[in-house]
């Protein structure tokens, strides 16, 4: 599966790198989550039965099955919990970000 | 000349609808009624009778026909839409965007006076007032070059050092809605002037790009630096893209100006539109009498011909700028222009402004020669105010 990938910003030097017409090429994303989340979910491998409803429920599109392991991009986990409240085994849990 | 070449009696919208449809847009947006002109209500015959391959879009103001413009340019294809007074000044936001967005739409525009009081018939106050949206305006004079410009513009705006928007302005009424001879070339002839417009600014699902993006105060600055360079550029274009048509069709048109008897006159007018065959008349009867005078007739606004009028102004004693709007506490937006232009070419000409032909009112033979006499009196010192209405029905004060 691919995933979003993130690629520095390099400001422009000359008018030629200038962004022509205000277009610019799409899904060009320049850093990760930018520290708006209070909690991040955790899994529990052992508990989770990769059923993938946390997939089918995550607004963002950030879990994905790497192998037999349930994998979150935190890069783009915004910590919404709809994963953790959704799940059926107690596979996630909600911990808070340390900062 | 063509052998394949047509010669149509009609009028000046129906001159527009017809170089529309030879340069064959992919989709036409418009809003269909006052104060639309009939060359919306051509094309669409066009798209039925199966004239002209191409979807027309009814839409439900002119602010959605200048969005929707935008979303087919986005798309690479060649959009076109019409509009005149109010339905111009209620496109205001989409102009700035389509040109932003570098977006080659070409518009035709009806000339016409904006409210209040209402009035439907013309004046300039309308596309005037639109001068810094960031849109190539052009001004025509007769219903052979309104056909003649719709062709013209489609090749100057998809100019890839261009890519700017195209306006074309038609006087309201004595031109939109009079009729004359008009000669139409070939459609093989146009498509080979015309190519179909090919451009990398547009969406591809193979290179996926965001349109219209937001940017803050880091770069905005430098992409309207960009927008005026190609406009600047645009000058040049227009010179080598009016030539190539008068090579190819036998009617060039002098590119960002034309001069008519400037050569050595004192006395010039400079004028837009379809006053400028009125003042074609009144300067060769002033020369049968004499008077040095000459007419300048300005047909791009933007990009504006700044050098080439410092050229004309050099010799000249007097130079009048006819106006037909007024910014209101100021002067003639035409007149500030020409002044900038003027001092910019180191030039202390003596310049006065004529405003008139508001709301439609008459431009006669017998105003312009009255103008001219204003110019004379200056020269030989009779001062006047250096900006005046002219054809008042009533006493002003002044």
């Amino acid at each position: 599966m691919s995933r979003p990938i993130i690629k520095p910003y390099m400001m422009p030097r000359t008018m030629q790198e200038i962004p022509f017409g205000a277009t610019f090429e799409s899904g060009h994303l320049v850093e990760g989550n930018a520290g708006w989340r209070t909690f991040k979910p955790e899994v529990d491998q052992e508990k989770c039965t990769l059923c993938l409803t946390c997939y089918l429920v995550c607004p963002d599109g950030v879990i994905f099955k790497k192998g037999d392991q349930l994998c979150i991009d935190y890069d783009f986990c915004k910590g919404c919990g709809i994963c953790a409240h959704e799940c059926k085994f107690d596979a996630i849990k909600m911990v808070k970000e340390e900062i | 000349m063509s052998a394949a070449e047509q010669h149509v009696f009609v009028s000046g919208d129906e001159a527009v609808a017809m170089g529309v449809r030879l340069a064959r847009p992919d989709v036409i947006s418009a809003y269909p009624i006052t104060p639309q002109t009939v060359v919306v209500e051509r094309l669409s015959e066009y798209v039925e009778d199966g004239s002209l391959h191409c979807q027309f879009m009814h839409v439900e103001s002119e602010h959605s026909a200048m969005s929707a413009a935008m979303g087919v340019s986005a798309t690479g294809a060649r959009a076109f839409t019409a509009t005149s007074s109010q339905g111009l000044l209620h496109m205001c936001e989409g102009l700035h965007y389509a040109s932003g967005s570098r977006f080659p739409i070409v518009m035709m525009n009806a000339n016409r006076a904006t409210a209040a009081p209402w009035n439907i018939y013309g004046d300039q106050r309308d596309s005037l007032s639109m001068l810094d949206c960031g849109w190539i305006q052009v001004y025509v004079e007769d219903a052979q070059e309104a056909c003649d410009m719709m062709i013209q513009g489609y090749r100057v705006a998809e100019d890839p050092a261009v890519l700017t928007p195209f306006m074309i302005n038609l006087d309201g009424f004595v031109l939109t809605h009079t009729y004359e001879l008009v000669s139409l070339p070939s459609q093989e002839e146009v498509d080979e002037f015309l190519p179909p417009l090919e451009t990398e600014n547009k969406m591809d699902p193979l290179s996926p790009k965001s349109l219209c993006i937001t940017i803050g105060p880091g770069l905005d600055q430098e992409i309207k630096y960009q927008q005026h360079q190609a406009m600047m550029q645009a000058e040049e274009v227009i010179e080598r893209v009016d030539r190539e048509f008068g090579d190819r069709f036998g009617r060039y048109y002098g590119g960002m100006l034309e001069a008519y008897q400037c050569e050595d006159a004192e006395f010039i007018l400079v004028a837009t539109g379809t006053t400028v065959g009125t003042a074609r008349t009144v300067v060769d009867a002033l020369r049968s009498e004499g008077v040095s005078a000459g007419v300048l007739k300005l047909r791009y606004l933007r990009p504006f011909p700044v050098k080439q009028l410092g050229e004309y102004a050099r010799k000249a004693n007097v130079i009048g700028v006819l106006d037909r709007d007024i910014s209101f506490g100021m002067e003639g937006t035409i007149f500030t222009n020409v002044n900038s232009a003027l001092s910019r070419c180191g030039s202390a000409l003596e310049t006065m402004n004529f405003i008139g032909g508001l709301g439609g009112r008459d431009i006669s033979k017998q105003d312009l020669t009255d103008i001219f006499q204003k110019m004379q009196d200056q020269a030989t010192g009779k001062k006047q105010p250096h900006v005046q209405f002219f054809g008042m029905e009533c006493e002003t004060n002044e």
